[in-house]
């Protein structure tokens, strides 16, 4: 048991962060943000010539052999800088799904354009439920010769505004499928919903749109396996993510603290604002630590139903407490547009309901539990 | 960054569970809540020490196993799991022994190590006064060099263990001209001494596991100084980040949570177990998740003190987080057995050995012993994210 990186994972740490502190001021965060495409073509571009699109995947896929912990710092660091985009949708969402039950001929197709940066990928999973449960599930796929028919509404589609590509879930007659569905194609209509993180989710209607069989991802009527699968790593890697989110808040908070100045000494010299501080700070190393364990366990191919549960429910309470106190110390200013803290408050609430929140985890850990 | 267990480790891990389950089927003793520092039991710790699992992690020459401190955390996790009545060896073997190992002579090492490595130094910690809780410094019990002796003279209380010590850990003034930090010193000595005056103090269960301990005229030799005169409050500083590390500032009471789990699945309300009800199943849950992200920041405090560093903020952090969990541990397990939950342990009626009402009651000092949680926060706060002081 040991807790360092590794040489390598630090120079990716560093990498990331340089790049992304360097590339990415809030004010192009807040520039994105406002764009109709919710992300940076020359950043994507840059991002994908970094190799970080590739990351985890096998080189014969474009990719460079990386590991899913490897990743896990990448999207701490994405986390800490608030990058907008598809980078989420299109590698921890399809990417590694392709990777898990893709056909060979499916992989060698896809991953290299998804590592490429070439093609953008997204999952159309959530539907009008707004469940993770395979009975939120109505969308409809109805096979007719070498095609299947996908008829209904997906709702909270990330980056649907520029995928590709979707991985569609739907129901069959006698199970789930996952079909690669080409976004252009007819009868497939999108509206992007306004959300608290900005991020571009969408609503996306399938009007009988036709697929062939061939492009269903892995074993037909099987899908609701992988997509247990899909949300459980994209519960870790959100959690990632938040880890780097609230990281930030922290660090600001206590150079706010060192900085401003009350009643002739900075604020950060009251006993009041350090306990605030030592909280948040425990609430962000428990994070941390539970994050890299399942993200650790994630890459070594264990099985953690029950510590991925634990991660994401604590995660995203302590989140909400962390950007709390974060906002409680920074008084007036940290709640004003122009302040960067907003960028996290927004982002850790989002975070907190995707991939489940913690009453959906806390009723996994109690089965886990044998309750 | 590896979160693994070595194949060694997880078949210690069994050794020690196969030890404490044979035990409690030859019924030597009970698995109960706060056995570590309560369940006072000679013979057991004997036992634990013919294993050879007093001083597993200091050096060989001085007779221990050289082993790493996540073994040690695998050893205490598994005496908590099972409530293990460890509290005879516990003090010695958590923080005087290895501060001898740091800071004592070679006789003293000679002398001292082996004795504890035997289960047979009972200790008692003699820090706090009623004038010097988390300002420690303020103490004023003195110690007064005279000959080949010091002379000791004051009060302690809140000394834990004194009622079954036989070797007291004590800090005192040395030099009563210099600046308050800089003038005490550590000693470690018999208690059969003249002069030396331990009373009993019931705390809020009725338990008498800490005391007062009165010092009147007691020679002691000058031989009992551990480490440098006048440094004692910095050694202190370091042990105490020793103190703060273990697993029993988060599974002091564990064995009622295994209790109250089964409690939950045996017991029926409108016709069906507890267990199946959604707000207990939450509650339940939410504490496993507390305690396993408890667990990541003990085991954290084991990985810094095997790269070789004090946990020198990460214990304080660890020890804040994980008795406020024990304390809504204790809570949840009163609101959970409802109006049983309050039944003494004395009461036939009492659901889970009274555990619950114990519990809840032993669990208020969690926070304050070894450094209240405010104390561990200003730690935090100044250490490790070096905000100002004024």
């Amino acid at each position: 048991m040991q807790l360092a990186l590794s040489e390598e994972q630090e120079m990716l740490r560093t990498m990331a962060r340089d790049f992304l502190s360097d590339k990415l001021p809030k004010t192009a965060v807040k520039e994105i943000e406002e764009s109709e495409a919710g992300y940076s073509p020359e950043l994507w571009k840059e991002m994908a010539g970094l190799g970080w699109m590739g990351l985890a995947f096998p080189e014969k896929y474009g990719g460079s052999d990386m590991s899913f912990l490897d990743l896990a710092i990448l999207l701490e660091e994405m986390g800490r800088a608030c990058l907008p985009g598809p980078y989420f949708s299109s590698v921890v969402l399809s990417g590694f799904t392709i990777l898990d039950i893709g056909s060979e001929e499916q992989k060698a197709e896809h991953l290299p354009k998804i590592a490429s940066g070439e093609k953008i990928f997204t999952l159309a999973l959530t539907e009008a439920s707004a469940s993770y449960d395979a009975d939120g599930i109505e969308t409809k796929a109805s096979a007719e010769g070498d095609n299947y028919t996908i008829s209904g509404t997906k709702l909270f589609v990330p980056d649907a505004n520029v995928a590709d590509y979707m991985l569609v879930v739907a129901k069959t007659d006698k199970g789930f499928n996952i079909f690669i569905v080409d976004a252009k194609s007819a009868g497939i209509n999108h509206t992007v919903l306004k959300t608290i993180a900005e991020d571009k989710l969408c609503e996306v209607v399938f009007d009988k749109v036709k697929v062939p069989k061939a492009n269903i991802l892995g074993e037909p009527d099987k899908g609701w396996a992988e997509v247990e699968k899909i949300i459980q790593r994209g519960a870790v890697a959100k959690c990632c993510e938040m880890v780097g989110c609230i990281q930030q808040a922290l660090d600001m908070t206590v150079e706010y603290a060192k900085d401003r100045k009350q009643y002739g000494r900075p604020i950060g010299s009251f006993q009041v604002i350090q306990h605030y501080c030592a909280d948040m700070a425990t609430d962000v190393d428990g994070t941390r630590l539970s994050a890299y364990k399942v993200a650790w366990m994630l890459s070594e191919g264990l099985p953690c139903t029950q510590e991925v549960a634990i991660a994401k429910a604590w995660a995203g309470e302590a989140c909400q407490r962390v950007m709390a106190l974060a906002h409680q110390i920074h008084g007036a200013i940290g709640v004003t547009i122009d302040h960067d803290l907003q960028y996290y408050t927004r982002r850790a609430k989002a975070a907190e309901v995707s991939f489940g929140d913690a009453s959906f985890y806390r009723e996994v850990v109690a089965k886990e539990m044998g309750l | 960054m590896d979160f693994r267990l070595s194949e060694e480790q997880e078949k210690f891990r069994q050794e020690i569970r196969d030890f404490l389950e044979g035990e409690i089927k030859q019924g030597l003793w009970e698995p109960s809540c706060d056995a570590w520092i309560m369940g006072h039991d000679p013979e057991f710790t004997k036992r634990v020490a013919q294993k050879g699992w007093i001083g597993l992690t200091w050096p060989k020459e001085y007779g221990g196993q050289g082993r790493s401190y996540i073994d040690r955390l695998i050893l205490t996790e598994e005496m908590l799991r099972y409530g293990a009545p460890a509290a005879c060896h516990w003090f010695a073997d958590r923080q005087i022994g290895g501060a001898i190992v740091h800071y004592g002579t070679d006789e003293q090492k000679k002398e001292l190590l082996p004795m504890i490595l035997r289960g047979e130094a009972y200790v008692g910690l003699g820090m706090s006064e009623p004038d010097a809780g988390s300002d420690l410094a303020s103490l004023k019990t003195k110690a007064t060099e005279d000959g080949d002796e010091f002379i000791i003279d004051g009060q302690k209380t809140w000394t834990s263990g004194g009622s079954h010590m036989n070797w007291i850990y004590l800090v005192a003034r040395t030099d009563p001209e210099a600046p308050k930090h800089r003038g005490i010193s550590e000693f470690f000595f018999r208690t059969d001494l003249p002069g030396i005056n331990v009373v009993p103090i019931a705390d809020i269960t009725g338990g008498e596991h800490f005391n007062e301990v009165f010092f009147e005229n007691v020679h002691i030799p000058k031989t009992s100084l551990i480490g440098e005169r006048n440094k004692g409050f910095y050694q202190i500083l370091n042990q105490l980040d020793y103190e703060r590390s273990g697993m029993e500032r988060l599974m002091a009471n564990y064995p009622l949570f295994e209790a109250l789990i089964q409690y939950t699945k045996e017991t029926k309300r409108h016709g069906k177990p507890l267990s199946q009800d959604p707000l207990i199943r939450a509650k339940l849950a939410q504490l496993k998740v507390e305690l396993e992200i408890g667990r990541l920041h003990m085991y954290r405090v084991a990985m810094v003190m095997d790269e070789g560093r004090a946990p020198n903020w990460e214990s304080s952090m660890s020890k804040a987080y994980g008795t406020a969990f024990e304390q809504r541990l204790a809570g949840a397990a009163i609101e959970i057995t409802g109006l049983y939950g309050q039944l003494s342990p004395q009461s036939k009626l009492a659901p889970i050995k009274g555990m619950a009402y114990h519990s809840y009651l032993s669990s208020k000092g969690y926070s304050l012993q070894a450094g209240s949680s405010e104390v561990l926060k200003n730690i935090l706060a100044l250490r490790k994210l070096e905000l100002p002081t004024e």
